[in-house]
Formats: structure tokens, C-alpha cells, sequence
């Protein structure tokens, strides 16, 4: 299926309303009174008809009409929503789905008869009105004045809304369209402007008088046309001042300003047919025989990872085949290998679009955990969701769904306050939690906002101190300080409550995230409410790496950590010794020898090279022997005999057969900046 | 720089459509499903001009235009929306709670670049 095209999405969109619309008919058929329900199906019917019209469904469009005008007159409170009237557009809808399977079909008699229910459903004047009609023509006609070859000449004087400006017209761009259409002279009237002490600045008062010669054909629809947005609102004198013989202007040319009304034509689609009269028995039969070929496809979850496993073998034998043809003089093996290269790249992204959830489905379990919070706690509190199409990888969406009920758990529990005192502090009753996603760069942020009494740092440190997690009075920064929070064993709850402080705890939620390569940030305002955001790399799978060797080993930085490579000087190398720092643009930044690290053993390379890396606002700088280059890298967990190991978050298979372990940036990046707390401390 | 268009409508037929139109003529386009999330983009990013549809599920386009020119750095932004002629009582609610102009849905994907060039001027 070819998703570039509107017809195929659109008849996956029909397939999606008709669920939406039946859904809605069925819940009305148990509550004919629901108003949700019925905005909801006239909402359906009227994207349908819409959609429709513009992508050649015209039958669709014409019979959806009557069905959207029906449940219009219900939503408007005209006539009452009856078993009958549900049943009637439930069969219509089998038509509908008819008529978007094969639109150029013989639905025409099946389509009256429908119509005739419809009609009988909510009384005769249900079915009538227009059928939507073929592309508008152009929206103007206007009055033709003779269609003159010469040229003629025209005085317009007019004066936009005061507001105009404030709306969105540009009334430079009205001046630009006018002098487009002949030579003209423009004139502003300055007389209404008002002072300067009581000048609004979007405000608009400057009138215009304009003279213009033009060969239009028809000027006077072209020189209205220009003013289509602002016609009904605005003042407007148009007369023809050319010597010729006088044509019929139909406004009189009165030297002042006087509103017109010149009505655009706007092309009101002629009511073309009338309710068509019953002729045959419904033959719905037809209609339900041939069942709509299913557009989307279920699969089972397994089997996408079985599929996502086999592209990550294809990606690593295709880099196999890239280093071999490299190397080879064989031009068509050259050829192929770089077609491959192409057709892996694009497999391997159709991958990931497959593997991707709107955030949606997980933030939809929220609303039941909210409403039963509430009734425990006693709390009022307001669930908002944002940016639930925001797609991320379903592992993603699976493992966060726990912290994520940490979290709010956490907000309700410990944020947000009790409603008098709320009320007391002047906040509205009804607390607020806020659960947003969405997507930047090569992540996904999501947001859990509460305006509750926010993180009361006093208790976070005492707490931290008591619990041994810092030294009394030790100087830190506030994110430092907020950040204790997701060591283990802390809890600022004063008494522990049902509801936080059962199963994971804020520990787990940092482990968690890390472990999806994320990292949290914090916020916390006192009295206004406290922000967490969990920033996570889009996809699991395969990320894009720098290669890197240290010693004789290969080793992969994930790429969405590097900030920058630069080198390392022998003389920087001598004069940090032991101190392990360097200065980039005014930043101490701490950085490690890899070397050092792995205890590597063999004579470092002349010229060593610095790779910094960050997570959140944190550097650290890491010495390799070489750079070798960007690689994409499907990783692989490490075995269970190795779930210990800090240093590497994965392993990757390179092109050549080897194995190379992934940096785990999150660790490495606490290991420096542990360094240079120890460093600060002793000097 | 050209300018930038944000979409906001809950048919994703009728968002290619216009994205098709408007790409091809060389604008940048921004895509929103309803109301919410056109409000949230809006309010996030820097747009030249928004298109919008008016029948919307969560906010609907009404409202939607109307926070718009509430707030105070949206006032003057073009925001051209999308009719049927079966919504004559909706042009009118849209004009007045502050949009620019109009299309007759169904439109063609010119008059859509047509109209987009008269608001956006020179």
C-alpha cells in the first residue's frame, strides 16, 4: 500500500470513522440522550462527507450529507435521537462502507430506500438540502460590468475593520494585490488616527482611497476579489470614474464612507436534489455481502521483535559486505553492496516506524489510577494528558508504564494538597496533574507536572543527611539536591501512606529510565508544583554509535551523547596528569583514560584523542586511542553472567565478525564527575 | 526562510492533502490532529499562518482560534480555516471570534496555495 497516497489514506480513515460512528450509535442505542455520542457520530459523519468530497467519493460525500444533516438537527436539540433514527444510520453506514469500497458502483437504488428510512427517522425534512458539489469554481463571480478590453479606471475608497490586523490581514498585502491588477495610486486617510496616549498598537485606522486602471476583464470581481476575507465587515466604495458609458453600478457612488453590502456570491451549492421519492425496497443485502478488505493488520508483538532481530542480523551482515567490498576492485560488487547498504538503511527505518505506539495507550490507564487516588486521598485532582500521538517504541511505552504510576503516585501523594488547603493558599480546589509527551530531536520527553506544594528541599536534605547519602552541610547544586531523591532508600514522605512507598520507588524509576538510555530532569518550584521530565532515546533497538579503540579493543559511544571529539595534546596529556582535567572554553571538564580503565596494556598511540560526552548538563571527557567513525550499531545485551557489569550497557557485532562493547554513558559520566567531587573536596 | 504553515485538522487524508499542496509550493509545514495539539503547537513554535479545521474532536477549531487571539503573541497571525457551505452559522462564529479567511471545503489544492499566497503577501 502506498501511504503517499490521500485516496488509501483516506480509506484507511473511513475504515477508522465507521468504528468511531458505530461505536457512537451503539453506546446511543443504550443511552439515547448522551450528547458526547452524538457530537461524536455527527463529528464522524461530517470528516467523512469532508474527506470524501475532496478525494472523489461524490456518492459517499452526497448520501453522508443526509445522515451528517440528520444528526445535526439531533444535536441541535431539533428533533429527539430515537432507536429508529440509530438503527436507520447504523444500515446507512453499511452503504457508506459500500460506497468507499467501490464508489463507482450501482448504489443508487439501495441509497434510496436508506433515505427513505432516514427521512421516516426524523421526518420529511431530514433528507433535503444540497449535495456537496463537485470542486467550487472560483469563489467570486460578482457583477460583470461589460467585459471591456480597454482599460478601465476605478475609484475605491476603503477602510478595513478596526481589527483586521489583529486577525491576520495584512492590509500591505490588500494594497500589493490592487496595484497587481493595473497602475495605481494609493492614497492613505490618516484622520482617524487617535492620539498617541490612546493608540492600540494592532489596531488598525488607517482608511485608503486607491485609483486604479486596469485591463481586467472583469474588475470589479477582480478588485472585490481581493477583499474576499474582509467584505462583509469592512467600509468600501468602488465606482468607475473612466469617461465610458456608464455601466450599471449597483452601489451609489456616495462621496462618503458608506458600508456596503455587497454580498459575495459564494457559490451556495444549488439544494440539486430534493429528497428522492421511495421507490424500492432496500436491497441491503448486497451491501453487507461484500466485506471491506481490512487495511490494517494485527500482529502479534513477538513477532515484530522476531522481524526487528532479523533486520539488526541483515544490518550487520550488510556491514560485513560493505567492509568486503571496500576493499575489492570488483566494481558491480561495489554497486550491489552499496544497493544494499541503501535497501538495509530503508528496511531497517520502516522498522522503527512499525515499532512505534502512540504514547497515548499508556496514558489512558491513567485516568481509572487518578480517579481512584482521588477517593483515597481525598483530593480533588484534574488528570490533563498532552501530545498522546507522540509514537514511541512499544518496549518504551511496556517498561515505562510502572514508573510513570510512580510518579504520579508520587505527585498526588506527596504534591498536591489537601482542597482547603489549596483553597487556603489561593490555588484553585481541584488539583492539577499534567502528564505530557513529546518528541525532540531523537527523543521523546515526557512531562509529569503537578501545581502542588512542590519539593521541600529543607526535608530532602535532612533526610539525605540522616540516611548517610551526603555529608552534613555539604554544598550542593539544586538539581544536585533534587536529585537525591531517586538515590535508594530515600523517601521524604513523613509517614509512609498507602499509596507511595508500595513497590517500586524513585531508585527504580531512575533504573529504569536509565536503562532505556534516558535520563530524568527535575523542577520544583515551592508552593507553585514540581516538574519531572523523563527524556528517552526514541528507539531501543539500534542506535547510531561512534566507533571508537582503545588499546586493541572497538568499543561504541552512543552518538546522541557526543558533544564533541578533539585531541588531546601530549603536552594537555602531561600537564593534566593527575588532575584529569581539562579546560574547554572556560569549563573544567574531568575526563578518564579509557587506557586507564580497561587496563589495556599496550603503548597508548602517539596522538590521543578526547571524546566528550553528556548526559543533561553533566560532561566528562573520554581518552581513546582512535576515532574510527559513526556505526550503526544494533545492540545486543550482554549475557546474564555479565548483568553486573557497569561500564557497558550492550554489546554490537562489527562488520568484520568482532565484538564490540557499548559505553554506558549514563555510568561513565557519574564515574568523572564522582572524580571531580573527590577532587574539589581535597582541594 | 519560508514560511511556515501550521496544519491543524483530525483527518490525516485531508492533513496529507494540504501538506502535499503547500510543501510543493515551497512552504514548511506542521501538522496538528485537533484542537489541543494546534493550540500546544501553536503556542510552542513560530508559524506564518495557520490552516485549521473548524469540526474537531477535544477543542474544536472555534476554540481554539479564539485562545489563539487571546493570547497575545498570536494576535496578527493569519488563521485561515476550513468549511463546508454546510456550516454557514460556523464561518460566522469563526470570522468573529478573530480568523482571517476562509476554504470552501472541498477545495482544490491550488486554491489552497492560491489563498495561502494572498494571506502570507509578498
Amino acid at each position: 500500500m502506498n501511504l503517499m497516497d490521500p485516496v488509501q489514506v483516506f480509506r484507511m480513515e473511513a475504515a477508522e470513522l465507521f468504528v468511531v460512528i458505530e461505536e457512537g450509535l451503539l453506546d446511543l442505542l443504550g443511552d439515547l440522550s448522551n450528547q458526547a455520542q452524538i457530537d461524536a457520530v455527527f463529528r464522524g459523519l461530517h470528516t467523512l462527507k469532508g474527506s470524501g468530497s475532496m478525494f472523489g467519493f461524490e456518492a459517499l460525500a452526497a448520501f453522508t450529507h443526509h445522515c451528517e444533516t440528520a444528526f445535526d438537527r439531533v444535536r441541535k436539540g431539533e428533533v429527539p435521537a430515537t432507536a429508529e433514527l440509530v438503527a436507520a444510520v447504523l444500515e446507512a453506514q453499511d452503504h457508506m462502507k459500500a460506497l468507499v469500497d467501490t464508489p463507482n458502483g450501482d448504489h443508487e437504488a439501495t441509497g434510496n430506500g436508506l433515505l427513505a428510512k432516514l427521512q421516516a427517522a426524523v421526518g420529511a425534512k431530514a433528507a433535503q438540502g444540497c449535495v456537496v458539489a463537485a470542486p467550487l469554481p472560483a469563489a467570486v463571480a460578482g457583477t460583470s460590468s461589460a467585459a471591456a478590453p480597454a482599460a478601465t479606471r476605478w475609484r475605491l475608497r476603503f477602510r478595513l475593520p478596526v481589527n483586521a490586523m489583529a486577525n491576520g490581514t495584512n492590509p500591505l498585502g490588500l494594497l500589493d494585490e490592487l496595484a497587481d491588477l493595473g497602475d495605481c495610486t494609493i492614497k492613505a486617510d490618516t484622520s482617524a488616527i487617535p492620539s498617541l496616549d490612546a493608540i492600540e498598537p494592532d489596531d488598525l485606522h488607517i482608511g485608503w482611497t486607491v485609483e486604479l486602471t486596469t485591463t481586467q476583464p472583469q474588475p470589479r470581481a477582480a478588485i472585490e476579489d481581493v477583499f474576499i476575507f474582509v467584505m462583509d465587515d469592512m467600509e468600501m466604495v468602488l465606482e468607475e470614474v473612466s469617461s465610458a458609458p456608464a455601466p450599471a453600478v449597483a452601489s451609489a457612488p456616495t462621496p462618503a464612507l458608506a458600508p456596503t453590502s455587497v454580498a459575495l456570491p459564494l457559490a451556495d451549492a444549488a439544494p440539486s436534489e430534493p429528497a428522492r421519492a421511495v421507490n424500492t425496497a432496500p436491497a441491503i443485502a448486497d451491501a453487507k455481502q461484500t466485506k471491506p478488505a481490512a487495511e490494517n493488520v494485527r500482529v502479534p508483538a513477538e513477532r515484530l521483535d522476531e522481524l526487528m532481530d532479523r533486520v539488526g542480523e541483515l544490518v550487520i551482515a550488510q556491514s560485513r559486505l560493505s567492509q568486503l567490498a571496500g576493499v575489492s576492485a570488483d566494481i558491480q560488487l561495489r554497486s550491489v553492496s552499496e544497493d544494499v547498504e541503501r535497501l538495509s538503511g530503508e528496511l531497517r527505518d520502516t522498522m522503527m516506524v512499525l515499532r512505534m505506539v502512540p504514547v497515548g495507550s499508556l496514558f489512558g490507564r491513567f485516568r481509572r489510577l487518578v480517579h481512584d487516588l482521588a477517593r483515597e486521598t481525598g483530593k480533588e485532582i484534574e488528570l490533563v494528558t498532552e501530545g498522546e500521538t507522540t509514537e514511541v517504541d512499544k518496549t518504551v511505552i511496556e517498561r515505562l508504564a510502572d514508573p510513570l504510576v510512580h510518579l504520579v503516585r508520587n505527585s498526588i501523594d506527596h504534591g498536591l494538597e489537601m482542597p482547603e488547603d489549596r483553597l487556603a493558599s489561593g490555588k484553585a480546589r481541584a488539583g492539577r496533574v499534567t502528564l505530557s509527551a513529546r518528541q525532540a530531536g531523537g527523543e521523546v520527553i515526557i512531562t509529569i507536572r503537578d501545581d502542588g506544594r512542590g519539593i521541600d528541599r529543607e526535608r530532602v536534605r535532612a533526610k539525605a543527611e540522616a540516611s548517610g547519602l551526603i555529608q552534613p552541610g555539604q554544598m550542593l547544586l539544586d538539581q544536585e539536591l533534587l536529585q537525591l531523591i531517586l538515590q535508594p532508600g530515600f523517601s521524604t514522605a513523613a509517614q509512609i501512606t498507602s499509596l507511595s512507598g508500595r513497590g517500586v520507588g524513585m531508585d527504580v524509576v531512575k533504573k529504569t529510565v536509565e536503562a532505556l538510555r534516558g535520563v530524568i530532569d527535575m523542577q520544583s518550584t515551592p508552593g507553585e508544583g514540581s516538574e519531572i521530565s523523563l527524556r528517552i532515546p526514541l528507539t531501543l533497538a539500534i542506535i547510531d554509535g561512534l566507533l571508537v579503540r582503545v588499546g586493541t579493543g572497538s568499543y561504541v559511544i552512543p552518538l546522541s551523547a557526543v558533544e564533541e571529539c578533539l585531541e588531546l595534546s601530549a603536552e594537555e596529556d602531561l600537564r593534566s596528569r593527575g588532575r584529569s582535567f581539562i579546560s574547554l572554553r572556560d569549563h573544567l571538564v574531568p575526563f578518564l583514560r579509557l587506557r586507564e580503565l580497561f587496563r589495556t596494556g599496550t603503548p597508548p598511540d602517539r596522538y590521543q584523542k578526547m571524546v566528550v560526552i553528556s548526559t543533561g548538563n553533566e560532561r566528562v571527557g573520554l581518552v581513546v586511542d582512535q576515532i574510527i567513525g559513526d556505526h550503526q550499531t544494533v545492540i545486543k545485551a550482554m549475557s546474564k553472567l555479565h548483568h553486573d557489569v557497569v561500564t557497558f550497557s550492550g554489546a554490537t557485532i562489527l562488520g568484520d565478525g568482532n565484538v564490540a562493547l557499548i559505553l554506558d554513558v549514563t555510568h561513565l559520566v557519574t564515574v568523572g564527575q564522582q572524580q571531580e567531587a573527590q577532587l574539589r573536596a581535597a582541594g | 526562510m519560508s514560511a511556515h504553515i501550521l496544519t491543524v485538522d483530525d483527518s490525516a487524508s485531508i492533513r496529507m492533502t494540504t501538506r502535499i499542496a503547500l510543501t510543493g509550493a515551497g512552504y514548511q509545514v506542521t501538522e496538528a490532529v485537533d484542537g489541543v495539539d494546534g493550540l500546544a503547537k501553536a503556542k510552542g513554535g513560530r508559524f506564518d499562518m495557520i490552516v485549521t479545521d473548524l469540526n474537531m474532536p477535544n477543542m474544536n477549531g472555534l476554540a481554539m482560534i479564539q485562545a489563539l487571539r487571546a493570547s497575545p503573541a498570536h494576535t496578527g497571525i493569519p488563521i485561515i480555516f476550513l468549511t463546508t457551505e454546510s456550516d454557514a452559522e460556523m464561518k460566522a462564529q469563526a470570522k468573529a471570534a478573530g480568523a482571517t479567511g476562509w476554504i470552501t471545503k472541498p477545495f482544490d489544492p491550488e486554491q489552497l496555495v492560491k489563498i495561502t499566497r494572498k494571506v502570507l503577501g509578498k
